[in-house]
């Protein structure tokens, strides 16, 4: 049981007009190598804070996030792309996550032609990721409003397994889906994860999707992990108030 | 239901075409003024400075086709010849103005913080003074002269393209690719230069195209109050100031130097809406 990913008393408040709002409060965690963690709760209760900060989108007030045993927040430039390397994110809209004026395969090639990867090479690999992706290789050349969201969001897994990263977070990235290709888009996920040996961090607002496919379950109200445990652990035995409610609401 | 979507899109499609028909005139238009501009030497019937008093106020004819100004030179070439300042001065300004004033609101949208606040202050105060006043007296300080015209233009002209590029880059810098971009390992400078710039030049470039001819004014109206190009350099608006006197007697004088702001000026405005129109149909006013 190695840890990837830990998480300890990450704290932001933002400011609107003055006035505090604590979005993440003293929140910790830790993602074992190769498990599928779901992080699940309302709206607005912080859940892309989280993986913002994570991914250096977000600075917190305090807190501190290791990856493979070492502090990544304070890591800048050289470092910070070793942390891309190894962490990558899929967003909830697919369409609005490619540049409008790049076409989809520019878009996966981007990290490759970063990292040095000659034009050639890199599409080369895009086509292969594409594929791994299970989209078809024409698409390549399209631009994000030319296709639809779920060849869209394939597009956007790929690119997230272009610098072939240990986790990937996995941002409410089905819920701007319809419910067929939702569930397309979780099996390819599922898979990706069987077959790369990668870490998933699944963050979404629907309990009965995170509970059929992740081996952990936080679950996050008003900015605090309020419960943890196995999918059965939290759906059957309910610690918390309002975990129940939840649970309710779904089953 | 379906015909009728087929006929929206036809009659879409005829917009279209109408719009690049007009672009396309337009442009040939201004293309046409430009290239005017620098060939000016070698089109100019006559030495647009060589005096000849005994055939000085001569009316339009034959030989001078828009007569002669006072110095007996003739007008057909000075107009010709003025051309090269005014359109050069404008093109030179508004592409300067909109580099700077572009790049500063880009840097400063992206960054935010104390310098964003700072910069936008101080455009708050150009934008908030009368322009053509503030050129004038900046223009008068600095003694006249071209040059000098531009550098007070250019001074109160930046702070809008700073507020326009600031704006686009304030939605554009919170979209989802730009977080995508950075995850890429992209860092500042590719960031700005393949995502930010190509999604905030549309903006940009039609407050540009449809500055020219406002430019060419201002720069004509400096020059009209013997704050921009000195005689006896050939100049729409210093050639116009020189005949007001004999507006009545010799109406060629000012006549030929002012039609030809005023075909410049629209030609350019005319432009600048087809290109605005083209470019983003919403903005279209009815
Ligand atoms: N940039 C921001 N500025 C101000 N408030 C924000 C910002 N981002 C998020 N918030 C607030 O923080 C809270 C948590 O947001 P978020 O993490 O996006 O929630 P979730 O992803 O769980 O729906 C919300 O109340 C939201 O309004
Ligand atoms: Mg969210």
């Amino acid at each position: 049981m190695q840890k990837l990913l830990e998480v300890k008393e990450l704290k932001k408040t933002f400011y609107k007009n003055k006035i505090p709002l604590v979005a993440v409060n003293h929140v910790s965690f830790d993602l074992i190598r190769g498990e599928c963690l779901g992080l699940v709760g309302e709206s607005g209760c912080g859940k892309s804070t989280i993986a913002k900060i994570i991914t250096h989108l977000t600075v917190p007030d305090t807190g501190s996030v290791f990856l493979d045993g070492e502090e990544t927040l304070f890591w800048k430039g050289k470092e910070e792309r070793k942390l891309y390397r190894n962490i990558q994110m899929v967003f909830q809209h697919p369409k609005d996550s490619f540049d409008p004026r790049c076409s989809l395969g520019d878009g996966v090639m981007e990290s490759m032609r970063n990292y040095g990867m000659s034009k050639a090479q890199a599409r080369e690999r895009m086509y292969e990721l594409l594929d791994m992706a299970e989209l078809e290789r024409k698409y390549a050349c399209c631009y994000p409003h030319e296709v639809s969201g779920g060849q869209c969001q394939r597009a956007a897994i790929a690119r997230a397994l272009a610098p072939s990263p240990k986790l990937i977070i996995c941002d409410e990235a089905t819920s701007a889906l319809d419910v067929t290709v939702q569930a397309q888009i979780v099996a390819l996920l599922k898979k990706l994860q069987r077959e790369q040996g990668l870490s998933l961090l699944l963050i979404s607002h629907d309990l009965a999707l995170v509970q059929a496919i992740c081996d952990r379950i936080l679950v996050m109200y008003q900015g605090d992990i309020v419960e943890q445990g196995t999918p059965d652990e939290v759906i059957m035995h309910p610690k918390e108030e309002y975990t129940k409610i939840l649970v309710e609401s779904v089953f | 239901m379906k015909e009728k979507w087929g006929a929206g899109m036809r009659t879409r499609k005829k917009v279209k075409n109408y719009m690049a028909l007009k672009l396309i005139i337009f442009g040939t238009l201004a293309a046409a003024v430009i290239l005017m501009a620098v060939f000016a030497p070698y089109l100019t019937p006559f030495d647009p400075y060589e005096q000849d008093l005994g055939n000085a106020l001569l009316p339009p004819g034959r030989v001078h086709f828009l007569g002669t100004d006072r110095y007996g030179r003739d007008m057909l070439s000075r107009v010709i010849m003025g051309s090269q300042t005014t359109i050069f001065s404008a093109l030179f300004l508004v592409s300067v103005v909109t580099v700077i004033g572009s790049v500063l609101g880009i840097i400063c949208g992206y960054c935010g913080g104390r310098g964003d606040s700072f910069l936008m202050r101080l455009s708050d105060i150009f934008l908030a003074f009368p322009g053509m006043v503030f050129a004038i007296a900046a223009a008068s300080v600095m003694n006249g002269g071209i040059w000098n015209a531009v550098a007070a233009l250019a001074c109160i002209s930046w702070p809008k393209y700073a507020r326009i590029a600031r704006s686009q880059v304030m939605s554009v810098k919170n979209q989802p690719y730009i977080a995508a971009a950075r995850l890429s390992g992209s860092g500042f400078w590719k960031i700005i230069g393949k995502h930010v710039v190509p999604n905030i030049a549309g903006p940009v470039v039609v407050t540009a195209v449809l500055d020219i001819g406002t430019m060419m004014m201002e720069i004509a109206g400096l020059s009209f109050l013997g704050l921009g190009a000195t005689p006896p350099t050939a100049e729409w608006g210093s050639m116009m100031s020189n005949g007001r006197s004999m507006l009545q007697t010799s109406p060629w004088v000012i006549l030929a130097p002012g039609a030809a702001i005023f075909l410049t000026v629209m030609i350019f405005n005319l432009m600048g809406d087809t290109v605005r129109d083209f470019l983003d149909p919403r903005q279209r006013k009815r």
